[in-house]
C-alpha cells in the first residue's frame, strides 16, 4: 500500500510547543519513498519548522505537483489541508488558493522536473507576482518516478546511472530566481537539518515568495560516482559561508540577539533573521553581489548554501492588489452583489 | 406560397439591410455602430454584425446592419444598400447589392466603369474631398469621412438626424473639439445627401415602439455582469480574441462596484482603497484555470474567460477539477478553429471539446446562451451549478454573441437570490461528526460534502488527481477506483435537471423538427417562419444545457424529419445528442454553417428544403 498510517507511539514526555502540540502532531503518513531518500530529511525539517513555530496545523495548506518530491506533503502535518495537483502546475493552483484565502500559511513542495522543466514558466511568474508562499525544490537532478532520466538541473558531465553524460547546461533555480527579482532565495542540503530548519522558518515568515532549493540526493538513481547531486559530492563541495539564525517573535528570545553589527532582517511578522556569518563584503540585500559570489564559487565547482538573498520590503500579491486583509472567500454575498437597483440604473447607459 | 415569394414579401418601411465596407483601423466601427444605435433608439428592431479581420490596420472589414420590424435580426445575405468605402473589396461589395439596390461610394475619384451595374443605383459623395476642405489634421480627415458617410446614410434611410446628433454629443461629452468636428462631419454628409439625392430611398425607417425597455449590449459585457452579480471574487485569465472583453469588462465593473474606500484615521494619511476581488492576468491559459481551481478549492467563486485555443491548453487541469471535484466556471467565447483558425470569426466548434474536456473518462456541465441576455443569466447559473455539483461548468458563448451589440430585454436581478454554495461543511458541522472523509457522503445529486481549507483538523484532507477511493485516499484497487468514477457519472447525469431547460416551440401540423443551439437562435426562428409560410410548419427545440434532459431525445423521435442546425463542420451537437441520448444519428440531418460569419435564415431554409426535396 502506498499510503500507510504512521503509528502514533507515545514516547515518554515529548516537548510541547505553544499550542501544546508535540512534534508527532506535525507528522504525516509513513513515507513510501526509497530508504535514505533526501526528501525524507526535508520532510523532517518541515515538520520541525512548523512545530517550532507553533503554526496551527489546520491553518497550513500544503501543495505539490507530480513526482517523488510532490508525494512528500502526505508525509508532514496530517492536520493540514493538502493538494497534490498536476505536473508543474502547483504554482498557479497555489496562486489562486492564496488569492482566495490569504489567512493560511502556504507551502509548496516541488522537484527539479516539476519546477525547472514542465513548470518553469509558472515558477517564474509565481516569483514575479511575489505570491506569499514557501516554495521548496527538492532537487536531485533526476526524474525518479520514471526511473532515472536526467533533469534540467543536472550539471554538464553529470552521469545518469545508465547512458551518456549530460551535455546541456543546467538551469539553476537560485541564479534564475535572482535574475527574476525573487524576494527570498536560499539553497540548502537535505543532509543538513541544522541549516535547513531555520531557513524553512524564515521562509514561512517571509512576506512573499520564498524559494528554497534543497539539494536532495536520489539514492536510487543519482547517488553514484559521476553525479553532482549525490551525498558524497555535496559533502565534498558544499560551502557554508552564509549562515543564519531565525529568531521567532518572542520577547524572551529577542533579548538574546547579540548587539553586534551582524546583519539582521526583521521579517514581516516581527521575527528576525540574523546572519551569523557571511563572507567578507557579502550583503544579502544586494542582488548583484550575491549573484557574483554564487557564480564565482560555482566556477570553482563549489555549491554555496544558506539564506542567500532576502528583500523584505517588496509587496506581495495581495498588497499589490489592495485586497482586504481577511480572505476574499469569506466576504458575505451581500457585500459582493451590487443589487437590482444598480443593475437597473446602469442599464440606462445601454439604451 | 413558394419560398421565393415568401422571401419577396419585403415592405419598404423598417425592413432592409445595409452593408458597410471599410478598411480596418480607420475609425469606421464607431460611425457604423452610431447608425445602429440610432435605429435602436427609434424603437425599431435592429442588429449590427461586425465582420472584422484579425488585424489592427489596413485589412477589409464590414459592418452589417439589419433593420426588421418583425424582429428578424439575424444576418441577412441580400443588401439593399452598400456603403463601399474600401477599394480593395469594391468588386465583391458591389456584387453583393441586391437587384434594385443602392451603392454609396466616394466620388472624390471616378469609379472604375468595370464595376458598374445597370440594376443598381450608384450614389457618389465626394467624401475625401469634403473632409479635405473642412478638416485640417490628417487623422481627422480620415476619421471624419466615416461620420460624413454615416450622415449621408442618416438622410438616405430617414434616421432622425437630431437623434444622431444627440448620440454624438453623449459620446464626446468630455471632448469639445471632437464633438464639434463630429457634428460638422455628420451635417456635411447629411446635407450633401439631402441636396443631391431623393431622400429617403424606397426603404427607410419609421419610429416604432418595439424596443420598450430593451437594451443594447454585447455578450461579453453581459457575461462579465453575470460574474459580478454571481459574486465571483477571483479570476485568472489570458488575453485572447474574442474573449478578452469579458475580463476587460469584469475589471472595470469590479473597479466600480467592488472597490471600497477605507477612510484613514490619520488626517495626514490619505484614504486607501480596498478591492473585494483579485483578478490575475496569468502567464497562459494553463495558469488561468489553475488559479481558478486553487480559488475554487478555497471556497471563492472563481472563473476564467477564454476561447477554443485556451480550452485546448486547459484540458489537463479540467480533468483534475473534474476528478477532484472542484467548482470552476469557464466562459468560452468560441471562435473559428482549428488551431489559430480565424480568431475574429465566429463558430460553435468547441461543443465536443468542452463536453468531454481532458483525458480519461470525463463529462462536464455546459450551458449554451443564445444572446447577451442569456449570457448574464447563465453566467450566474454556471456558478450555482459549479458549486452545487463541485465541478467545472462551461458557458459556451461565441464571437457573434460576445462582440456584437444585441437588442435584448432589460437584464433583471432578484435581490432575493441566494447563491448556491453546494454541500460545504463548517467546523460546527464537523463537530457533530465522528469523522470526515471527502467523498463518502453523497447526497441525492451524488455530490459529497466538502470542507474548505482552514476548517479544523477533522476536516483536513488531501486532494489528489491520482487514483483515490471514496475516502479520498490513494488507491490502485479496481473496485475502489470504479466506485468513485461511477458516482461522478451519476453526478453528471443528475445535473441535467438543473441546467437551463431547452426551449421548445411547437406548430400545428409540424412533421419537421429543428434542433439548434446558441447564436443560431434568431436565424432558425426566422427560417421556421419562412418554412411555415411556405407550408412546411416545423417544431423548434433549442438546447441550452448539457447533459441533456429526456425531452431532447423525445423531440428527435417524434419527428419524421429532424434537423440539427449548428455552426461547425462536423455536426458536433448532432453527435453529442446521439452519443448521450442513444437516439440514432441517422434520425438527425445536419444543417451546418461554418465559414465564420453569423448564420442567416436563408442558409437554414435552403438546407432544409434541399434535404426534403431529395
Amino acid at each position: 500500500m502506498p499510503s500507510i498510517t504512521k503509528p502514533l507511539i507515545p514516547l515518554s514526555p515529548l516537548p510541547k510547543n505553544d499550542l501544546g502540540l508535540t512534534i508527532r502532531d506535525y507528522e504525516g503518513q509513513m513515507s513510501t519513498l526509497c530508504a535514505g531518500c533526501g526528501h525524507d530529511s526535508v520532510t523532517a525539517a518541515i515538520v520541525h519548522a512548523f512545530w517550532e513555530l507553533s503554526t496551527p496545523p489546520h491553518m497550513i495548506a500544503k501543495l505539490s505537483g507530480i513526482g517523488c518530491s510532490s508525494k512528500t506533503p502526505t508525509y508532514f502535518v496530517r492536520g493540514a489541508h493538502g493538494f497534490n495537483s498536476a505536473h508543474g502546475r502547483m504554482v498557479p493552483i497555489a496562486t489562486g488558493a492564496i488569492a482566495a484565502n490569504r489567512e493560511l500559511t502556504y507551502i509548496g513542495i516541488s522537484g527539479d522536473g516539476d519546477s525547472l522543466s514542465i513548470g518553469l514558466g509558472h515558477l517564474m511568474h509565481g516569483i514575479r507576482r511575489n505570491v506569499k508562499m514557501v516554495y521548496i525544490i527538492e532537487n536531485n537532478g533526476v526524474y525518479g518516478l520514471t526511473k532515472g532520466q536526467m533533469s534540467a538541473s543536472a550539471d554538464i558531465g553529470s552521469r545518469p546511472k545508465k547512458g551518456e553524460a549530460n551535455a546541456l547546461a543546467p538551469i539553476d533555480p537560485v541564479t534564475t530566481a535572482l535574475s527574476l527579482g525573487a524576494t527570498f532565495i536560499a539553497r540548502s542540503f537535505s543532509g543538513d537539518k541544522e541549516q535547513l530548519v531555520p531557513i524553512v522558518k524564515a521562509a514561512i515568515a517571509h512576506n512573499g515568495f520564498a524559494l528554497i532549493d534543497v539539494i536532495s540526493p536520489c539514492v536510487t538513481f543519482n547517488d553514484h560516482e559521476g553525479s553532482t547531486k549525490s551525498y558524497k559530492f555535496m559533502r565534498d563541495h558544499e560551502v557554508k559561508e552564509v549562515q543564519t539564525d531565525f529568531v521567532p517573535i518572542r520577547a524572551e528570545i529577542r533579548a538574546k540577539i547579540p548587539a553586534d553589527d551582524a546583519i539582521k532582517v526583521t521579517m514581516h511578522d516581527g521575527s528576525v533573521v540574523q546572519f551569523r556569518s557571511v563572507p567578507e563584503g557579502y550583503d544579502p540585500h544586494d542582488r548583484m553581489k550575491v549573484e557574483e559570489y554564487i557564480r564565482d564559487r560555482q566556477s570553482r565547482g563549489e555549491i554555496v548554501t544558506g539564506l542567500l538573498y532576502v528583500d523584505e520590503s517588496a509587496k506581495e500579491l495581495h498588497e499589490l492588489n489592495a485586497t482586504p486583509t481577511s480572505a476574499l472567500a469569506k466576504i458575505p454575498y451581500a457585500s459582493l452583489c451590487p443589487g437590482a437597483a444598480t443593475l437597473a440604473s446602469m442599464q440606462e447607459d445601454f439604451r | 406560397m413558394a419560398i421565393d415569394e415568401v422571401r419577396d414579401q419585403r415592405t419598404q418601411v423598417n425592413d432592409f439591410a445595409i452593408k458597410l465596407a471599410n478598411v480596418n483601423g480607420t475609425g469606421s466601427a464607431s460611425a457604423n455602430s452610431l447608425l445602429m444605435q440610432a435605429i435602436f433608439r427609434m424603437g425599431i428592431p435592429v442588429s449590427g454584425k461586425n465582420l472584422f479581420p484579425s488585424n489592427i490596420q489596413g485589412l477589409p472589414t464590414w459592418y452589417e446592419i439589419r433593420v426588421n420590424r418583425t424582429g428578424y435580426t439575424a444576418r441577412a445575405l441580400d443588401y439593399d444598400l452598400v456603403v463601399a468605402m474600401n477599394s480593395q473589396t469594391y468588386a465583391q461589395d458591389i456584387a453583393d447589392v441586391r437587384h434594385g439596390g443602392y451603392v454609396i461610394y466616394d466620388s472624390s475619384w471616378p469609379l472604375d466603369p468595370d464595376l458598374s451595374r445597370d440594376d443598381v443605383t450608384f450614389l457618389g459623395i465626394p467624401l475625401a474631398k469634403m473632409c479635405l476642405e473642412n478638416f485640417k489634421a490628417p487623422r481627422e480627415r480620415i476619421l471624419m469621412k466615416n461620420i460624413a458617410y454615416a450622415g449621408a446614410v442618416v438622410a438616405l434611410v430617414g434616421i432622425d438626424v437630431e437623434l444622431v446628433a444627440d448620440l454624438l454629443a453623449e459620446t464626446f461629452a468630455r471632448n469639445e473639439a471632437l464633438r464639434d468636428s463630429n457634428q460638422r462631419a455628420l451635417r456635411l454628409g447629411y446635407d450633401f445627401a439631402m441636396e443631391h439625392f431623393r431622400c429617403p430611398l424606397p426603404f427607410y425607417v419609421e419610429r416604432m415602439e418595439a424596443n420598450g425597455t430593451s437594451i443594447l449590449i454585447n455578450g461579453n459585457l453581459a457575461a462579465a455582469l453575470g460574474c459580478l452579480y454571481a459574486g465571483a471574487t477571483v479570476a485568472g485569465w489570458y488575453p485572447i480574441t474574442p474573449a478578452t472583453a469579458v475580463m476587460d469588462n469584469f475589471i472595470q465593473l469590479c473597479a466600480r462596484y467592488r472597490r471600497e474606500i477605507v477612510a484613514s484615521e490619520d488626517p495626514d494619511v490619505p484614504d486607501t482603497t480596498r478591492n473585494n476581488y483579485l483578478i490575475i492576468q496569468a502567464e497562459d491559459e494553463i495558469a488561468s484555470i489553475g488559479m481558478v481551481l486553487g480559488a475554487g478549492w478555497n471556497g471563492a467563486r472563481a472563473f476564467t474567460s477564454t476561447s477554443g485555443p485556451g480550452i485546448s491548453l486547459m484540458n489537463e487541469l479540467l480533468g483534475l477539477a473534474y476528478y477532484t471535484e472542484i467548482p470552476a466556471v469557464i466562459i468560452d467565447v468560441q471562435r473559428t478553429g482549428p488551431s489559430t483558425g480565424m480568431p475574429t470569426r465566429t463558430q460553435q466548434a468547441d461543443i465536443m471539446m468542452c463536453a468531454y474536456a481532458s483525458h480519461g473518462d470525463t463529462k462536464h456541465i455546459v450551458v449554451f446562451p443564445a444572446n447577451p441576455y442569456e449570457c448574464f443569466e447563465f453566467a450566474v447559473q454556471a456558478f450555482d451549478l459549479a458549486e452545487r455539483f463541485q465541478t467545472p461548468v462551461f458557458m459556451l458563448s461565441d464571437l457573434d454573441i460576445g462582440m456584437n451589440d444585441w437588442v435584448v430585454p432589460e437584464l433583471r436581478w432578484d435581490d432575493a437570490y441566494v447563491w448556491d454554495r453546494g454541500p460545504v461543511l463548517t467546523d460546527e458541522d464537523l463537530s457533530r461528526m465522528s469523522e470526515f472523509f471527502r467523498y463518502n457522503s453523497a447526497n441525492d445529486d451524488f455530490v459529497a460534502a466538502r470542507t474548505l481549507p482552514g476548517s479544523n483538523e477533522k476536516g483536513a484532507y488531501f486532494i489528489r488527481g491520482s487514483g483515490h477511493d471514496k475516502y479520498g485516499h490513494y488507491t490502485e484497487n479496481p473496485p475502489e477506483y470504479q466506485e468513485v468514477v461511477d458516482r461522478l457519472k451519476k453526478k453528471h447525469a443528475a445535473s441535467a435537471a438543473h441546467v437551463p431547460a431547452p426551449v421548445i416551440e411547437r406548430r400545428d401540423g409540424a412533421a419537421i423538427g429543428v434542433i439548434t443551439i446558441g447564436s443560431c437562435d434568431l436565424a432558425v426562428r426566422e427560417a421556421l417562419d419562412q418554412l411555415a409560410d411556405a407550408g412546411l410548419p416545423a417544431d423548434f427545440l433549442r438546447v441550452r444545457g448539457f447533459p441533456f434532459v429526456a425531452e431532447v431525445r423525445a423531440f428527435v423521435e417524434e419527428h419524421e424529419h429532424c434537423f440539427v442546425v449548428e455552426q461547425n463542420r462536423d455536426a458536433q451537437l448532432r453527435s453529442l445528442i446521439s452519443i448521450e441520448t442513444g437516439v440514432g444519428i441517422e434520425k438527425m440531418h445536419p444543417v451546418l454553417a461554418y465559414g465564420g460569419f453569423p448564420l442567416s435564415a436563408q442558409q437554414v431554409v435552403d438546407s432544409v428544403l434541399a434535404k426534403l426535396e431529395n
